[in-house]
């Protein structure tokens, strides 16, 4: 598909720089993309201690080891952090590294705005960690902020509205970046159907963040002017109606919900025909489902507040607005098991990432089709079968993709191959695991138990309790994933340029690692 | 062909961006500290945007002194101006947001209040006798009783400024095109002249609605969209007023060119966005 890298060419070659510097002001973006992912994984640590509090809490009915404020405060910030801090970042973090390598660009298109993305977060997530040390504790009122309850937070309130403006900016930034990089920086005869599919799911996950995040920060800067201005945006008594927070929040959260789960799209895109080693069945099919799930993003939010109150025109709407998604996203699960149709697979930890993901995703889907039927959703709403649904989706689906991707592009960034014997240790664990917890939820969600409740009637202890020893082995076994990227890192077998088989695409026509500057003049892609 | 082989500009480290970070932070914790009545919170607060503005400067003028000695071509200027279009867009998301609540309330909640639909024991129970109307300060009266803003009178003032803004910075531009510098320089001039009358304007059309109208930002659901609207309108436009100013500072020690003058056209499309936003504020917070 391309010709020989360009590298050589380059006259005086900056190295990195030396100590802390290197870091701090960084413009390269292959040391952006690590600091994201080793500050995505970081976070992920953070917000898998907040799980374990909760999933301890929840062993075994009565209260054991925390008070219910800040099992609130828990589930809370296990989410903000979870969402905001890992999900999002670790997926930036793989933009960075893989969009300029995939488009032959020499680096991010705006490198100095890359650094300041990056680096606004880990002041914003130091800020909004210190709010658990704060009188009243940290929010409570779940990650949603729903007014009127968020604004009873105690001192917490002002700093999380303004640590969640500071994500807001990072990833405005960011995602202005990644548009600017996408458009701007292809090399000659990279035409935009000819683009990995990994840098077509984040161009339109680009939009989505510049499209839903300034609407965030609008929502929570009227929680702020509501507590300290007297505005009334959520006051009914002068006029409000905090109704219309939901809708304002969910307008950006379920554009939000797809900017975690597009790019994981694309990761697995990349990878099934690697290793399938065939072409992905439906290119073009593919990049037209991941726009249309994008536009109905917008026009779905609603499904999140069936029971809150709302005309049955609004509801038949939501409903059927939110059952079309199915069927774009019915297109890419097809795709994707066409392409391993009859293709020569092997199942190295990526691909095996990526086939685990096709099964739990589409079951994270379907849960989330019977969440859609109105009549069915006044059932299940505020129940763990909710908690049960998007975790599918973000564990076996957004993060799984993250870790497929981490494995499959690792080699190409250490030069190392990773410890394929643990890789695949890592594999069963996370994917035993991961349903060992969240499967169990469905029927606990089912037979009526709510989310968020420190206690529980005693006919659900037992799915309480396995799902509990679900997550301890499965948040353990990811310390397991930290030890082999630290091992490949370190060292191992040296990697070939391609790393994979069936690989092709322009990042592995560079060497293994990558060099520091790679594509500074364009590669010429046939 | 030439330009295909050059190298695109990638800056090898930079201070700015972790300054901003710090300051950033500094602002955001000094401003929570604040609201919560903490000793160090103004502090922080002015130290924060003490290194902001140090940053702009500082970045800013780098980004200059790179434009100046002629290293970007036209991909650097082509990232520049698309990063320019999609912030502009996140701003109009932004207000979007506003009008959202705009719309929400007067669409919906407040017919609601009223008992309209299947909400009749919402108004009978909780909010009897409440008349939906617009403007309200809603079923509770907050704020006691208020005038809203007319829209004769300052609001139109306020618009044929902007809309005139409009038009003499489209002047200011051809003159930059067509190499006529002091066309160019008045063109500026009375843009921004004009940007800060509609700012004073705002100000006293602000003390009118607290002095005498009683309209404040505690006067329910009308005051509260009436002053976050224009407010942030407000702020944008001191915004872009400043960079008008920063702008015309530039054209006086001879920066841009007919061919070369992105940083003009970025401000020019960021007025244009300020002055879009006020005909939306104008139709449907005062008109309608």
């Amino acid at each position: 598909m391309t010709s020989h890298a360009a590298e050589h060419h380059d006259e005086h070659h900056h190295g990195p720089e030396k100590g802390l510097k290197r870091w701090l002001f960084a413009t390269n973006h292959k040391d952006i993309g690590t600091m994201y992912l080793v500050f995505a994984l970081a976070m992920f640590f953070v917000g898998g201690a907040m799980a374990f509090v909760i999933r301890a809490e929840l062993f075994q009915p009565g209260l054991q080891f925390v008070d219910p404020g800040f099992f609130n405060q828990m589930t809370t910030m296990h989410a903000l952090f979870m969402i905001f801090g890992g999900v999002m970042p670790a997926f930036v973090g793989l933009a960075n590294w893989m969009i300029p390598l995939q488009v032959g660009a020499p680096d991010m298109a705006l490198p100095r705005m890359n650094n300041w993305s990056f680096w606004i977060l880990p002041f914003a997530f130091t800020m909004l960690f210190s709010t658990l040390f704060m009188d009243g504790g940290a929010p409570a009122g779940g990650w949603t902020l729903y007014p009127p309850l968020v604004l009873q937070t105690g001192n917490a309130f002002p700093f999380v509205i303004l640590s969640v403006h500071m994500m807001g900016i990072s990833s405005i930034m960011g995602s202005i970046n990644v548009i600017v990089t996408i458009m701007n920086m292809r090399a000659p005869g990279m035409t935009m159907l000819k683009m990995p599919l990994f840098t077509w799911t984040w161009l339109i996950t680009a939009y989505l963040l510049i499209l839903a995040m300034p609407v965030l920060a609008a929502a929570v800067t009227m929680l702020l002017t509501d507590h300290y201005a007297a505005t009334s945006f959520f006051n009914a008594a002068g006029g409000g109606d905090p109704v219309m927070f939901q809708h304002i929040f969910w307008f950006f959260g379920h554009p939000e919900v797809y900017i975690m789960i597009l790019p994981a799209f694309g990761v697995i895109s990349e990878i099934i025909p690697t290793f399938a080693r065939k072409k992905l069945f439906g290119y073009s099919a593919m990049v037209y489902a991941t726009a249309s799930i994008a536009f109905l993003s917008f026009i779905v939010w609603a499904h999140h507040m069936f029971t809150v109150g709302m005309p049955l025109s609004g509801e038949l709407f939501f409903m059927f607005a939110t059952m079309l998604i199915a069927v774009p996203t019915g297109v890419k699960v097809f795709n994707w098991v066409s392409t391993m149709w009859r293709g020569s697979m092997t199942f190295e930890t990526p691909m095996l990432f990526a086939v685990a993901f096709v099964f739990l995703f589409t079951i994270g889907g379907f849960s989330g089709l019977m969440l859609a039927i109105v009549p069915a959703d006044f059932q299940y709403h505020d129940t763990y079968f909710v908690v049960a649904h998007f975790h599918y989706v973000l564990v076996p689906g957004a993060v799984f993709g993250i870790m497929a991707g981490v494995y499959y592009w690792l080699p190409k960034w250490s030069g190392n191959m990773y410890n394929e014997k643990l890789g695949k240790l890592h594999f069963w664990l996370s994917t035993i695991f991961v349903n060992v917890t969240f499967f169990p939820q469905h029927f606990l969600g089912l037979a009526g138990m709510p989310r968020r409740i420190p206690d529980y009637a005693t006919q659900f202890a037992d799915f309480n309790l396995i799902s509990s020893i679900g997550a301890f082995v499965f948040g353990l076994s990811q310390l397991l994933f930290v030890y082999i990227i630290w091992q490949c890192v370190r060292g191992g077998t040296k990697a070939t340029d391609e790393v994979w088989e069936g690989s092709h695409g322009l990042e592995w026509t560079l060497p293994s690692p990558a060099p520091y500057h790679s594509f500074e003049l364009p590669p010429t892609v046939r | 062909m030439s330009e295909a082989i050059r190298k695109y500009y990638v800056p090898h480290g930079s201070a700015w961006p972790i300054i901003g970070s710090v300051s950033l932070f500094l602002l955001a914790f000094g401003a929570g500290n604040w609201l919560n009545d903490g000793a160090i919170g103004r502090y922080m607060v002015y130290a924060g945007t003490a290194g902001l503005l140090y940053m702009v400067f500082g970045w800013f003028g780098e980004v200059i002194r790179e434009s100046v000695s002629g290293i970007f071509g036209r991909r650097e200027d082509s990232s520049f101006r698309q990063g320019m279009i999609w912030f502009i867009m996140s701003e109009v998301m932004f207000f979007a947001g506003f009008f959202g609540a705009l719309f929400y309330a007067r669409q919906l909640a407040i017919p609601w209040l009223g008992g309209e639909g299947a909400n009749i024991f919402t108004n009978l129970l909780l909010w009897s006798g409440f008349e939906p109307a617009w403007p309200t300060n809603g079923p509770g009266g907050l704020g006691g009783t208020f005038e809203p803003m007319p829209w004769k009178g300052l609001p139109l003032i306020n618009t044929a400024l902007l809309l005139t803004s409009s038009v003499t910075i489209t002047i200011a531009h051809h003159a930059l095109i067509d190499g006529n510098r002091k066309l160019l320089k008045w063109g500026l001039a009375a843009t921004f002249v004009l940007g800060f009358l509609f700012l004073g304007l705002q100000v006293e059309e602000y003390y009118e609605a607290y002095v005498h109208l009683n309209l404040k930002l505690s006067t329910g659901i009308y005051g509260s969209t009436f002053f976050m609207l224009t407010g942030f309108h407000g702020a944008h436009v001191t915004l872009g007023s400043i960079m008008l100013v920063v702008i015309w500072l530039r054209v006086l020690r001879g920066h841009f060119t007919p061919t070369h003058h992105f940083g003009f056209e970025a401000v020019a499309w960021y007025w244009h966005f300020v002055d879009v936003v006020w005909l939306g504020l104008f139709i449907f917070v005062y008109i309608l």
